[in-house]
């Protein structure tokens, strides 16, 4: 297997996977115009919550239909997103919706900050480890090469979350309804859209994306504190090469950034750290707006 | 150079001219083959419904628009697409239909501002709040009769005081071109008058070119020498304003029946 | 009302004795944090001159960075250990860098140009963290610094780092005052409200930005210079962008009115930080964020706001 063909493998792994993460980014920020800082805590809590949910899943008999661990991961993310969403947005974010992007930023930087150490108080400082629906599927031989099934399983989710996200909101009622609040706030509002409803369900909605990609990524992972830091910087980047608040930015911005990075890795492993900010610089110089940008208005 | 211009300006000194100038957003056509030479020292007016293409005209002409074809000369020199910065730089100045004033800072620390600009050495060490800087602002503010207004910012000033801080902005610099848009928009009936004077009084003596986008006929009569008429992107009518209100295709297309009524009743 | 010539300098020279007089009798670990502190407090007060004109650099880390390992590197390198050399040095390399970026910054505005701070920021991070004859993510140590030949040890070299580091954050903050009330100052803050209309006015408002960004990263380099010698290490964490939001925390606390709120808010928050690891190690961060939020809330604009209101009522009586 030549090593074009092992960049586009790892580089289509890592991609997916980058995406899951980052589409709630973009979704909150295309509905509510939040850059949501919290969202790399949001992410450890999903993860934290589906190690917890797992292990006690294995630990009351799951063996005995272990893919059942696959539902209970999504059942975390869901409960993650049921329970913080409403309350961050509701109890929090909506008081500072008239003020600007850059203090709402600050806000949800709070959050986050908040979040890493409720993290702490609930779950510890002792990594946690839930390896099974990880090694449930067994392996995949490409060649010379063995890769974990369930690296395509992130791949499939991935493009599955994003179908949907795209078909909710361009091809149903309510899907159209959010478009009309992205499009115009004030004008939905009077033609009668509740746009707080609006805001809270696509809030709940991004939480619940970004719970799920920490809920798909605690089987591969060694889940501990410091895992939201690194995941907030990628998925912005990822979605500002997309261009803000835009889902297919964000899908073509992930693999970008996931082959790129791959390509790094098997050719020039020094830049690994920060190849990802390279292309982000790189878009951003022929791209001020990311590859898809929001249109915006006359001003004068 | 003692003799006064004559009204309506000099023909032979053309300090403002557009050249074919096109411009279109998407199927919009917003300026069409637009040709204009403005002689120094007049005050011309433009007219036209909504999306005519006056304010298309006005933003190409101080470089918020890049026409897709066609070239604007100020005093003979080429400044099509150039930046708003340099084109102000060189002596063409505007206002806004909504006043775009800085909303925190005070009626006199906008002034300031505009003060600041206007000299290209602008410091990084003296004060902007120099007795010299603060003179001069305020010596501004009076001019527009508006100096009572000098401490508070734009939340808590009439919508009038803000077009008339709008403009005595745009005339700090000395400009030899001053573009005006709406300037009595949103301004009260009985305001309409007296903010025009005060403008007119201001600019009196400098020498100003002055176009301004105007939808009252009475204004457009009272001031201006001279009146564009626009019609989907095309000036349909170059004339006086007498000519133009009595011109079938702008009684069609821009002041419809009743408005060319009232025009001719001030004739 | 005081005659303004006289009254930056007075300030300056009033706040500076203060200061020192202070650290003839704090302990040595308080003399500790309060260097670390005003030189974190530099670093802010760049993104406090950007926040001027309407913009929130989440890369100051970046400066800060390079002033620390300037002064690592010379003193390993070329023996240079003189802090006003390293200081001049760091302030030099951080400006440099800062005039390139800023070619590139100066076109973006509100969440880019904060995201693009932050990747610079990162870039320089990760490219230290691979660099293993620097020391990588282990970092280097930094020699103690000398003081126009004079080589203290001990408390007199506590004491003559928080001397340096008093003096030139007054000098700083006295020239930054002065430029805040400049008409370039003013212009900033016109371009923080409306850009567009500044433009229209004849101002450049990149070469605005692009100034502010380079005087931010001068005073960001120096504070790395300064932190760089009072620990006496190094590491690429400096450039980390967790780094940089404390400095963005600082400057929100603060705000962008008074300059002297900056340095107190920088205290503030190493005092709450030295508190938090002594009685609560694990909730520092939660610590941090409920401060944030409720200065967000209730302090709109920062400590300094509150300071503006003290005087203003001074003022009128």
């Amino acid at each position: 297997m030549d090593l074009l063909a092992v960049i586009l493998v790892d580089g289509l792994i890592y991609g997916a996977w980058l995406f899951i993460v980052s589409v709630g980014l973009t979704l909150t920020f295309g509905v509510l115009n939040i850059l949501n800082m919290a969202h790399g805590g949001l992410y450890a809590i999903g993860a934290y919550t589906t190690a917890t949910a797992v292990g006690i899943y294995f630990a009351n008999g799951g063996d005995a239909f272990p893919l059942g661990s696959y539902a209970v991961m999504v059942f975390a993310a869901l409960l993650v997103a049921v329970v913080l969403g409403p309350l961050l947005e509701r109890g929090l974010l909506r008081h500072f919706y008239d003020r600007d992007h850059v203090v709402i930023v600050l806000v949800t930087y709070g959050i986050f900050l908040i979040l890493e150490d409720v993290m702490k108080l609930i779950w510890g400082v002792t990594p946690l480890f839930v390896s099974e629906p990880y090694s449930l599927l067994g392996n995949v031989e490409m060649g010379p090469l063995f890769y974990v099934t369930y690296d395509f399983l992130v791949i499939g989710v991935a493009i599955v979350a994003g179908l949907i996200v795209w078909y909710v909101l361009n091809r149903t009622r309510q899907g159209k309804v959010v478009l009309a609040v992205i499009h115009d706030r004030e004008m939905s509002r009077t033609m009668g859209v509740n746009v707080n409803k609006v805001f809270m369900v696509s809030f709940m909605a991004g939480v619940f994306l970004a719970a799920l990609g920490g809920a798909l990524t605690a089987p591969m992972i060694s889940v501990s504190p410091g895992i939201s830091v690194n995941v907030i910087i990628l998925a912005f980047a990822v979605v500002i090469i997309g261009g803000l608040g835009s889902i297919e930015g964000a899908a073509i911005g992930a693999l970008f950034v996931g082959i790129a990075r791959a390509a790094s890795v098997h050719m020039l492993p020094a830049a690994e750290l920060f190849i990802i900010y390279l292309v982000m610089a790189a878009v951003l110089v022929f791209r001020p707006e990311g590859l898809f940008p929001k249109t915006e208005a006359r001003k004068i | 150079m003692s003799t006064p211009e004559p009204p309506g300006g000099n023909p032979d000194d053309i300090v403002l001219q557009a050249k074919n100038l096109n411009k279109a957003f998407g199927a919009v056509t917003a300026a069409k083959d637009v040709n204009v030479a403005v002689p120094r020292g007049a005050v011309w007016s433009l007219i036209g419904s909504n999306g005519a293409g006056k304010t298309t005209f006005v933003n190409m002409v101080t470089g918020y628009l890049r026409p897709d074809s066609g070239t604007i000369l100020f005093n003979d020199k080429n400044i099509t697409g150039m930046e708003p910065r340099k084109i102000t730089r060189l002596g063409i100045s505007r206002s806004f239909q909504i006043p775009q004033l800085c909303a925190e800072l005070t009626a006199l620390d906008n002034m300031l501002v505009s003060l600041g600009s206007a000299n290209e050495q602008a410091s990084f060490f003296r004060s902007a709040h120099s007795a010299d800087s603060v003179a001069s602002a305020t010596e501004m503010l009076e001019r527009f009769r508006i100096v009572d207004y000098r401490h508070r910012t734009m939340a808590e000033l009439p919508a009038g005081v803000r077009k008339l801080l709008d403009i005595a902005m745009a005339i700090t610099g000395d400009p030899q071109v001053l573009l005006l848009d709406e300037p009595t928009s949103g301004v009260a009936a009985e305001e309409k008058y007296p903010l025009m004077d005060l403008v007119m009084e201001a600019l009196e003596g400098a020498n100003v070119t002055v176009m301004f986008v105007e939808h009252d006929m009475d204004i457009v009569a009272r001031y201006s020498q001279r009146v564009l008429a626009f019609y989907d992107g095309q000036i349909i009518a170059n004339d006086t304003p007498d000519h133009v209100m009595q011109d079938e295709s702008v009684r069609r297309f821009v002041t419809g029946g009743a408005a060319a009524t009232a025009g001719g009743a001030s004739c | 009302m005081m005659n303004s010539r006289f009254f930056v300098p007075l300030s300056c020279v009033i706040i500076f004795s203060a200061l020192v007089g202070i650290g003839f009798i704090i302990p040595q670990w308080a003399m500790f944090l309060a260097t670390m502190a005003l030189a974190k407090g530099l670093v802010a007060l760049g993104i406090v001159i950007l926040m001027r004109a309407g913009l929130v650099s989440f890369g100051q880390g970046l400066y800060f960075c390079i002033g620390a390992y300037v002064s690592g590197l010379m003193a390993n390198w070329t023996g240079i250990t003189d802090i006003i050399l390293l200081s001049i040095l760091g302030i030099l390399v951080s400006v440099i860098l800062a005039t390139v970026c800023a070619k590139l910054l100066s076109g973006y505005r509100g969440i880019f140009f904060a995201m693009l701070t932050l990747s610079l920021s990162m870039i320089l991070y990760g490219a230290l963290s691979k660099m293993s004859m620097i020391g990588g993510t282990d970092g280097l140590n930094v020699s103690a610094p000398t003081f126009l030949g004079f080589a203290p040890e001990g408390r007199a070299l506590g004491f003559s780092l928080y001397f340096y580091t008093c003096l030139v954050s007054v000098i700083a903050g006295g020239f930054i005052r002065v430029y805040f009330n400049s008409e370039r100052g003013l212009t900033a803050l016109a371009i923080r409200d409306n850009e567009l209309r500044v433009e229209y006015l004849g101002s450049s408002v990149k070469s605005a930005i692009s100034a502010g960004y380079i005087m931010a990263a001068a005073v960001g380099g120096l504070g790395g210079v300064i932190a760089g010698l009072a620990i006496g290490h190094v590491d690429p964490e400096y450039a980390y962008w967790t780094t940089s939001g404390e400095f963005v925390f600082v400057a929100i606390l603060s705000g962008f009115f008074s300059i002297t709120a900056v340095f107190a808010s920088s205290i503030v928050l190493e005092i709450v930080r030295s508190f938090s690891n002594l009685y609560f190690p694990n909730t520092w961060q939660l610590v941090l964020g409920v401060f944030l939020l409720i200065v967000i809330l209730l302090l709109p604009n920062g400590l300094g706001s509150l300071f503006n209101k003290l005087r203003r009522r001074g003022d009128s009586e």
